[in-house]
Parts: structure tokens; sequence; C-alpha cells
């Protein structure tokens, strides 16, 4: 867990420290092409790609990329399945039937799929609309649950004794049962990470995500698409990224899983 | 608190603080997902009776008569299907959203479970204070410390009140739930088997603070039970329930020396004696 | 005439786990011995270890929890503590049956009653299922439950409190026990039906011939059923004597105080 917690707070270093860690500007191509596809050295540690770019900068600053977008794609697909669940969970009645029939149709369209045709027809996307796409395709799970957890709150004693003692809906709301969903918010939240960040490598690798010169773990990988096998540089160390940081965040997830199962349990 | 006398019939009874006339709840039928009958939840049916001032009346049943769903419907926390509810002359089932609210104030409750009726993450200060701040009795410093007076006038202390649910024990918990129920200063409390979970010893002492604190501040109650031999220690009357209905109300002195429904008898039967020397005869009730 | 034979014998039992404040004792050095036949109640206030002492004679007890080293049980001359699992297994049910509190949490919700307690002879050498069902539905119809042929092929959720409650009871006897741990097996149950189950309990204690050690907080329930009485505080044995003398002379000021708070109806007095 601290060793997860070490390489996550690596990553996030080396993203907001982009500019001051990097050795190279990404985007700079020097003239000369004897910098073209150089297998990694002491100058360029990650070698260099098929724009004599160096790699090991180029994954620096696609780290902020990455995390960037996954963070704020998770944060907002986060807080709008919340607000559409708890406010499904505890209204309930026909506003809870139209929002989970709307959460059905979103769960019956595989999100890769739909990203993918969403792409296709409104061609590449800015950075900030990457976000926009990746958070409204993935509210609805995190809707479903935070609902489930809602209905079952609105029924305990203490929201009766709260609503009993003369607090207005919208106090019970806030200070009772809000509070209560956070904890599970923040398991979803870090588990959503690990989902979206290969997401977003995934989309950019196929040129539909981030696109270049901008760097993101995924479309460096794309450089080096036609051969990888003679520039494994190119691949192997934004993977590496990639994976390293995902395996961070499932590890805290599973540790915030645990505590807050201990937790609950207590309660 | 005043000597009123405590009449025999109704119609001379003096005005009634809380007034309850053909109360009915019907739970929609449920069917569980393999089509077998859920098992039914208690129903009310044409429930009536008055609670005068200062009176505690009791309300006793096994489960399913009913008597935590009449409790609840009389303070609105669930709409009841039909009936009236009186409060002091206003009639509660009709009022709108916010003098209702207004109303929560003179009519309280504690519930049964102490490990569930305070929220968990919050400190029981904060709990106790909702109330106050809800009808704007105080705020900032005056509010703290009422909420300390509540604290110890339930024999806690105010330390206490930034300490979480959890590092409580169970009476202890209880004690808070009536804390936070007085601290609105109400007229009238319904005790949802405040008592039933609790160790004996601790029951002893959180009945006797409930009856203490009733005479200090006139308070009126409902006590909801299943327990005869604790009813019989704090009921003026005492309204005996039996799958929705009433079946008996009486004074507690005539329903304890001489009840009259079978189901009534068969229940004082069944209370055991804690004394291997007395042999209780067991009176069984068919159900009329 | 001889007294009966010891059949269980508890030495300094012990059991410890790891709390959020360091090790907590839950029983602190308990020691009693229970004859063939007797009905004993070990009675007391809440943490006061009396569930803990239950568990580790049925060695259930919840992960983390520990055995003092000094710690001896014998049952009918066996060292139930020395036991393996397997062999625990086997006593469990067919010689020590244990009944539990809450009847709706024991039951497995999606499996027939009649199933439920035909299994427990099938667990303990009972090859035709046939056989092992009739054995069920007389054991329901023995501890009460009316239309017993019917009623075997129902859900637990299709039945009352009390008849669950019953159901566990057939259960716990199918295998003619010799010793029955009934931990709070009325304290979830309306009073009527309460009383009703005692007398179940009393009379198939006669039929049969059990020792069953009773584990309660309810004194009125200890008055009614038992013969004598453990009285547990914090761990430990406060006092051990018949009803008669724990009642009607407690040796503890504890003890005392219990018995004055328990609520009695005048008409008991």
């Amino acid at each position: 867990m601290r060793l997860a917690l070490a390489v996550l707070t690596i990553f996030v270093i080396t993203a907001i420290f982009a500019p001051e860690i990097a050795p190279y500007d990404p985007r700079v191509t020097p003239q000369s092409d004897t910098q073209k596809n150089l297998a990694p050295t002491a100058a360029h540690p990650f070698g260099t790609d098929g724009f004599s770019r160096d790699v090991m900068s180029r994954v620096i600053y696609g780290s902020r990329v990455s995390l960037g977008v996954a963070a704020a794609a998770v944060l907002l697909a986060l807080t709008l399945g919340a607000a559409v669940g708890a406010t499904a969970g505890y209204t309930g009645g026909i506003t809870d039937v139209i929002c989970m029939r709307v959460v059905d149709a979103m769960m019956s369209v595989p999100r890769v799929l739909l990203l993918i045709v969403i792409v296709a027809s409104t061609g590449p996307l800015t950075v900030p609309g990457l976000v926009l796409l990746l958070g409204f395709t993935g509210w609805a799970t995190t809707s479903r649950i935070v609902r489930a957890e809602v209905r079952a709150l609105k029924e305990r004693d203490f929201v009766l004794a709260s609503r009993a003692v003369g607090s207005p809906e919208w106090r019970v709301f806030t200070a009772h049962v809000l509070p209560a969903i956070v904890p599970q918010l923040l398991v979803m939240a870090t588990l959503a990470l690990a989902t979206v960040i290969p997401l977003e490598a995934g989309l950019s690798f196929l040129g539909l995500g981030v696109q270049p010169p901008t760097a993101s773990w995924g479309n460096i990988i794309s450089d080096a698409a036609e051969r990888p096998g003679e520039t494994w540089w190119v691949v192997l160390f934004p993977g590496l990224a990639v994976v390293c940081t995902v395996l961070a965040v499932n590890a805290i997830g599973e540790r915030l899983t645990a505590s807050v199962e201990r937790r609950r349990a207590q309660t | 608190m005043s000597d009123r006398q405590e009449p025999r019939t109704n119609d001379q009874r003096p005005i009634a603080l809380v007034s309850v006339n053909h109360l009915t709840h019907q739970f929609s039928a449920r069917r569980s997902l393999f089509g077998a009958q859920h098992e039914a939840k208690a129903a009310v049916s044409d429930v009536s009776f008055d609670i005068a001032r200062g009176e505690t009346l009791a309300l006793v049943g096994e489960s399913g008569s009913g008597k935590t769903t009449t409790g609840r419907a009389i303070l609105r926390l669930i709409e009841p299907t039909s009936g009236r509810v009186t409060f002091d002359g206003t009639d509660v089932l009709a009022l709108e959203r916010e003098p209702l609210r207004k109303l929560r104030r003179r009519m309280q409750i504690v519930f049964q479970d102490p490990h569930s009726s305070l929220d968990p993450r919050m400190r029981v200060g904060r709990s106790v204070r909702e109330g106050i701040e809800a009808h704007q009795i105080a705020e900032g410093a005056d509010a703290d410390a009422r909420v300390a007076r509540a604290l110890e006038e339930v024999g806690l202390r105010a330390g206490d009140a930034v300490k979480l649910p959890h590092e409580f024990s169970g009476g202890q918990r209880q004690r808070i739930a009536i804390a936070r129920a007085l601290a609105v200063e109400p007229e009238f409390v319904v005790l949802d088997e405040a008592v039933s979970a609790l160790d004996v010893l601790v029951q002893a002492q959180v009945l006797a603070l409930l009856m203490q604190l009733q005479r200090d501040r006139g308070l009126t109650y409902l006590f909801i039970a299943h327990n005869l031999a604790v009813v019989e220690q704090i009921a003026t009357r005492v309204a005996v329930m039996y799958f929705g209905r009433i079946v008996e109300l009486a004074d507690a002195a005539t329903l304890y020396a001489s009840p009259r429904h079978g189901y009534t008898r068969a229940l004082l039967s069944a209370v055991p004696v804690p004394d291997p020397r007395v042999k209780k005869q067991r009176i069984v009730w068919d159900g009329k | 005439m001889t007294a009966p034979a010891v059949l269980l014998d508890v030495r300094d039992l012990v059991v410890t786990y790891a709390g959020d404040a360091g090790t907590v004792r839950a029983v602190d050095g308990v020691s009693f011995t229970l004859r063939a036949g007797e009905t004993v109640a070990l009675v007391g206030e809440s943490g006061c270890g009396k569930t803990s002492v239950a568990f580790a004679l049925m060695r259930v007890m919840a992960a983390g929890a520990q055995l003092g080293a000094s710690s001896h049980v014998t049952f009918d001359g066996t060292d139930l503590l020395a036991l393996d699992e397997r062999a625990m297994r086997d006593l469990r049910g067919r010689k020590i049956a244990m009944i539990f509190q809450e009847p709706a949490a024991a039951l497995n919700p999606v499996m027939k009653v009649g199933a439920q307690v035909a299994e427990v002879a099938l667990l303990h050498g009972e090859k035709s299922k046939r056989a092992a069902w009739d054995r069920a539905v007389a054991m329901l119809d023995r501890t009460g439950i009316d239309d017993a042929t019917r009623r075997a092929h129902q859900y637990p959720h299709e039945l009352s409190g009390g008849m669950r409650q019953r159901v566990l009871i057939a259960m716990a006897l199918m295998m003619r026990p010799a010793l029955v741990i009934a931990d709070e097996p009325t304290s979830a149950l309306d009073v009527t039906v309460q009383a009703q189950i005692l007398d179940l309990l009393r009379d198939l204690q006669k039929e049969t011939g059990m020792a069953v050690l009773f584990i309660t907080h309810d004194f009125g329930v200890v008055a009614e059923l038992c013969s004598r009485a453990i009285v547990m505080r914090g761990g430990k044995i406060l006092e051990d004597a018949l009803v008669d003398q724990i009642f009607h002379a407690p040796a503890d000021p504890y003890t005392a105080e219990l018995l004055r708070a328990v609520p009695r109806l005048t008409a008991d007095r």
C-alpha cells in the first residue's frame, strides 16, 4: 500500500512538475534526422521516436495529459453519477423510474464502442472535449451504486430521527445521507481511474483520443505501431507508465474498500 | 404538574392533548420474486384513543400488533391511509409541509434501537443540536450551551458532545437519543420501545430517567412496549393491541388487576416471573 | 443415589481477542461443570462474556479469538479443546447442539425447512434421503409445528418467528444430543411465543434427558426453566448456585442489584 501511494505520488509530481523535470521539450524535433529512432542511451534514457523527439520527455509530459484527463473525466463522471443516483434514490417515484431507465439505456451500450462511434462521427476532439466525452459516458455505474446506497440509507432510523426532530428535507439529505456515501464514492473514484487511464491510452493509441503532437501515453505508443519490434522503447516505457499507475491506483482502491467495509461493519 | 383527576370514561375527560380517531393504515401488499406472499406488514385498523396532558398511555402488543406503526402515524412519520390525528386541537394529517415541520417541535420520538437511531458519522453533540438548529431555538454558543445542558440532564457529561456514537454503550446512546428529543422542548414524546433493547440494569435507570423528566417537564408520553411488567411501572392507562386493533383500553390499575380481554390475560400470563418458587398458570388465547 | 455423571467440565476457560485498544479478555478464567440432564443458565448483561463461552465450547469462535493456554474443557470424557476440526464437526450436531438467537439469520433462506432439518441427519450418518426427510418431519411435529408434513416444504420466510425457532430446535435435537447450548433462543420472540418455546424446551428436556446450557440476560426465563444459574460479569463468574439460592439469597451484591432491576408484575410478587 505504501508502495502504491509512493508510486502514484511520483507520477503525480512528475506530471505537475513536467517542465522542470523533462530534459527536452517533447515537441521539438531537431533539424537533423540522425536523432531518429535511437535506442536508449545516456542522453536519451528512453530513446527517441520517429520524429527525433526524446521519449522520456514525452512520457513525462504525457503523464500530465493521461493523468489529467483521467482525473478530470472521473471527477465529472462521479459527480454526475452521484447526483443522478442520489436524486433517484432519495426522491423515488417517477423521477427514480426515469433516471434508471436512462441509466439502463446507457449501460446497454459498451462504453468503448460508444466512444469510438462518437469520435468517428465528430472527428478528433480537443483535450477538454475528450474529458467531457469520457465523463459523460462513464457515470451510469456510479449512479446505480449511489442509488442503492441512498435507498438503503433512507430507511435507517437516524434519517427518520432527523426528520422527526424537525429538520427540513434538504438538511436531512445533506447532513445524513450525503456524508454516508462519500467513502463509497472515493472507492469508486479509484476504481474508475484504473479504468479510464487505460481507456484514454487506448483511444489515443487508436488516434481517437489525444491528438499528436500533444503527448499522451497512448499516442506515444502509436508512433511505433508499425515497427514495435525495432523501436521497442517507444512502446515499453509509456506502456510501463500506464501499467504502473493502474496497479498503484488499484492497490489504493482495494485498501480503501477494505477500510470502508470495516467502518461499515462498525456502524 | 396539575392535579387532574383520572376519570373513567372518555366523555368526562378533559380536552386531550393527542386525539386519535379511526386511524387506519394498510401497507401495500408485496409479493416476493418467487411468488410467495411477503410477511404481512403490521396494519393498523380503526384505532382510536385520547391522551390527556401529563399522562402516559402505554400501547402494548407483540410483533405485528401495529403499535409502532400507530406511533409513527400519529407523528405523521408515515402517512396513514385514513383517520384523524389531532394535536392540541390541530389536525396533524391535514397540515402542509412547513407547518407540520414546525409542529414537530412539540411532538418528538425516541426510537428503539440505540445503535441505529444516531448517525454513526456525526458527533453526538451535533445530533442533539440538530433540532435546536432546525427550529431556530438558538445558535452558536447558546446552542452549544443547550446541548451541554441536555446531555447533563440525561446523565451524561457536556464533554461527551464531541464523541461519536460508537464510543458509547447502548444505554448511553439511548440517553443521547432522549437528549436529542428533549432539546427542542416538546410537550409530547412517543417512546417507541425506547427501553426494550437495553440490559435490565440500564433499562431500569433509563426508565427512571424518563419518569423523572416527565415529572420535571410535565411531559405527555405514548409508551410503546411489549413488556407488560415494564409498562406497569410507568403507565397511567394501557391500550392493548392485537393485529392492528385495540382489544382493550383501560387505566393501568384496572387492566392489571382485572383484565377483561382474553388476549390481555394471555399476555399477562406469559410474563416470566423472576422467582423460581412462583409457578405461573399459562393462559392460552386462541384468537377469539 | 449418586448424582448424574459430569457431562461438561470447564476449567479456567480464557478467550481473548485483539481489540482496538489492546487485548480484550472476553472470558477471563471461567470454570464450571454441567451434569447430564441439568438445565443450567449462564446469565449476565451484554458484554459479560456468556456468548463467548458458548462459542468457545462449540469451537466456533470468531477469527482472531484465542483460547488461553491453561483452558481445559472435558466433554463426556473427551478433551474438547484438543480435538481437530473433523472430530469436532462430528461432535457438533450429534452430541452437542446449539440453538441461536436469531432464527432468521441461522436458517438458509433458499432451502426448505424440512431439508435443513433433514440435512442434520444426513450429515451424521443417515444414508437415505427419504428416511432423513421423514425423521425431519417427525421432529418438526415434535417441536409443536402444526401440519408438519406440509410445513416442511415451506421456506423460512413463510414461517413466523416462533415457528422458525421451533425449526432451529428441531435441527438441534435431531440427533438427540447430550448437551444443547441455547444462546438467547427466545430473546427475539414475542412474549407469548417465548412462553410456548420455554414450555417446549422444558418438555423436551424432560423427555430426552438432555443437558441444557441456557444463555440469557433474562432472569425471568432463568427462573422458569433452569435448576442452576451461573451469573457472569466482565468475563468472570460471580456466582454459581441453585436458582432458589440465586434468587432468594444471592451472594454477590451485583446479582442482587440485577434481580432488583428485573421488571416484575405486581400481581406476581
